[in-house]
C-alpha cells in the first residue's frame, strides 16, 4: 500500500507516492533523479550514501522514505550557492580530497555536520568524525586535510597550506 | 537490497501506538532509530507486515535528573548520552561506549530503547545497564511496569518486551558518593561487533574502599552478563592490585564465548581478563578524581 509523502530536499518541496519499503537512497536516485547521493555496501557501512536530515548526517541506504516525511533533505546537489562551491567543495578540490569521487558525496556531507559541532576539530576528531565514511583511494590523508582546510575557510580563519604532505 | 513489503504507520502518541500492537498482535514490530531491524529487513531476516515508527510521537526523547535517578527516553538518539555534559558529570562511561558504537551517522539515529530491546548481546549498552544496575519502564494497554536490567534479557533476540508493550524509559539509580565508571571493547574495526566488551561501574567510601562494583560483559555469552564473582571480589576491598586481578581472571573464567571469526575461546577469554582490569581501573581512576 502506498504512501502519500512531502518532503523537502535542497530547499524544494516534494510530494510522491511511495511503497513503505522504499529506501530513503533509492527515493532520492530514482523517484527524484538526484543521483549524487551513492551506493556503496548498502549495509550502513560505507556512509556513500549519507545525507543530512534535518541537519543531521544520515545513512540514507538505512532509512525508509516514509520516515522522512516533513524532513528537510540535504543532499550533495544541495550544498554549493549562487556565490560558488561550498568550503568542503571547495576543500576537496584544493586538497585533492578524492581520487575516484565515490565517497566524496558522504564525506562532504558528514564533514558539513562535523565541523557545525566542532568548527575547529584536530586531526583525531577528523579521523573519528569520518569513521563512518569509507574511502578506498586516498588513504584518508587528503580528506582530513580538505576537512581542514573548510574549518579554517568557515571560521574565517587563514588558509592552511594545499601543497602534498609526503607521509614517511 | 529491499525489504520484502510492509505496511507502515506513524503514530502521534503512545497509547495509538499501543492500540496499533495489541491489534496488529505477531505480524507488527515497532520502529525506533531502524538501524538494527532495516538492514535485517533489507537481508531478509526480519520480515514484519507491519511497522509502528515511534518517531512522531512526541516525549519519548529526554535526559533528565529526578528523583536521583538518571531517567533516559527510549527514543533519546546515542549521540544525545555520547554529548551530554550532564550525563558526563555521573557517568563519563556514556561517551566510551558511545563513541564505540557504529559510528557517528548511526548514533546520530540509533536509539538506547532500541539497542536494549533488540536484546542482542552483541550491543554495547546492555552491559553498561548491567554496571550501572539500570531498571527499565515498559508500557502496555493495561499500564507501566518496571523490571530490573538482570531480569530483562531472556534470550537472543528476546527480553521482558512482551507482545504489545514498549520500551518507554530507561532509569539509572544516580551514586551518591564517590563513583566511577567506564568502557572498553576490542574491536576488529570500526562499526563491528565486540570480540569483547567490559562495562565497570564502582563506588567508593570516604576511606576509598569499593561499597558497590556493577560489572557487565558484551558478546561473550548468549545474553549480556553480570560477572558477579568479579563484583564480589572488589567489594569490601581497597581496589588492590590482587583484588583486580581476582576479578578480572573470575570475569574471563565466568563469561561463556563462541569461537567465531573474531576470536577463539582462550583468546576472547584473553579479551576479557585484560578489558576487565584496564577498566577497574580506569573507574577506579576516574572515582578518585571525583
Amino acid at each position: 500500500m502506498k504512501k502519500e509523502i512531502t518532503l523537502k530536499i535542497n530547499g524544494e518541496e516534494f510530494t510522491k507516492e511511495v511503497e513503505p519499503r522504499t529506501l530513503l537512497v533509492h527515493f532520492i536516485r530514482e523517484d527524484i533523479g538526484m543521483t549524487g547521493t551513492h551506493i556503496g555496501c548498502d549495509t550502513s557501512s560505507c556512509g556513500a550514501c549519507t545525507i543530512l536530515i534535518d541537519g543531521k548526517s544520515a545513512k540514507s541506504c538505512t532509512v525508509l522514505a516514509v520516515q522522512a516525511a516533513g524532513k528537510e533533505i540535504t543532499t550533495v546537489e544541495g550544498i554549493a550557492t549562487t556565490e560558488g562551491a561550498h568550503p568542503i567543495q571547495e576543500g576537496f578540490k584544493e586538497n585533492h580530497g578524492l581520487h575516484c569521487g565515490f565517497c566524496t558525496p558522504g564525506m562532504m556531507l558528514r564533514a558539513i555536520e562535523l565541523l557545525e559541532k566542532n568548527p575547529d576539530p584536530t586531526e583525531e576528531e577528523i579521523r573519528w568524525g569520518i569513521s563512518g565514511n569509507l574511502c578506498r583511494c586516498t588513504g584518508y590523508n587528503n580528506i582530513v586535510k580538505s576537512i581542514k582546510y573548510a574549518g579554517a575557510k568557515l571560521r574565517g580563519d587563514e588558509l592552511p597550506s594545499t601543497e602534498p604532505v609526503f607521509v614517511e | 537490497m529491499i525489504p520484502s513489503s510492509f505496511d507502515y504507520t506513524a503514530p502521534s502518541s503512545l497509547d495509538e501506538a499501543l492500540k496499533l500492537l495489541h491489534d496488529l498482535g505477531d505480524d507488527a514490530k515497532i520502529l525506533a532509530g531502524g538501524h538494527s531491524l532495516i538492514p535485517m529487513m533489507k537481508l531478509r531476516f526480519a520480515e514484519p507486515e507491519h511497522l509502528i515508527d515511534l518517531n512522531n510521537i512526541p516525549g519519548l526523547s529526554y535526559l533528565k535528573i529526578e528523583g536521583g535517578m538518571l531517567k533516559i527516553g527510549a527514543m533519546t538518539r546515542e549521540v544525545e548520552t555520547e554529548e551530554s555534559v550532564e550525563v558526563a558529570v555521573h557517568f563519563p562511561i556514556f561517551a566510551d561506549v558511545a563513541k564505540l558504537i557504529a559510528d557517528p551517522q548511526v548514533r546520530n539515529f540509533g536509539t538506547l530503547g532500541g539497542n536494549l530491546a533488540h536484546g542482542d548481546a552483541a550491543n554495547d549498552q546492555p552491559a553498561v545497564m548491567l554496571a550501572l544496575n539500570a531498571s527499565v519502564e515498559i508500557a502496555g494497554l493495561d499500564g507501566r511496569r518496571t523490571v530490573g536490567i538482570d531480569d530483562f534479557f531472556y534470550g537472543f533476540y528476546s527480553t521482558a518486551v512482551q507482545e504489545g508493550e514498549i520500551l518507554t524509559e530507561i532509569l539509572i539509580p544516580i551514586p551518591t558518593g564517590r563513583s566511577g565508571n567506564a568502557y572498553h571493547k576490542v574491536e576488529r574495526k570500526v562499526g563491528d561487533y565486540a570480540t569483547g566488551g567490559v562495562a565497570v561501574h564502582l563506588e567508593l567510601d570516604e576511606q576509598g574502599i569499593c561499597t558497590k562494583a556493577g560489572i557487565g560483559l558484551t558478546n561473550v555469552n548468549p545474553t549480556p552478563l553480570r560477572a558477579v564473582r568479579s563484583e564480589a571480589a572488589l567489594v569490601g576491598t581497597s581496589l588492590d592490585v590482587d583484588a583486580i586481578a581476582s576479578a578480572a581472571q573470575y570475569a574471563s573464567e565466568d563469561c561463556n564465548p563462541s569461537s567465531d571469526l573474531r576470536g577463539d575461546i582462550d583468546y576472547k577469554r584473553h579479551i576479557i581478563r585484560a578489558v576487565t582490569k584496564k577498566m577497574i581501573n580506569k573507574a577506579k581512576q576516574r572515582a578518585f578524581k571525583n
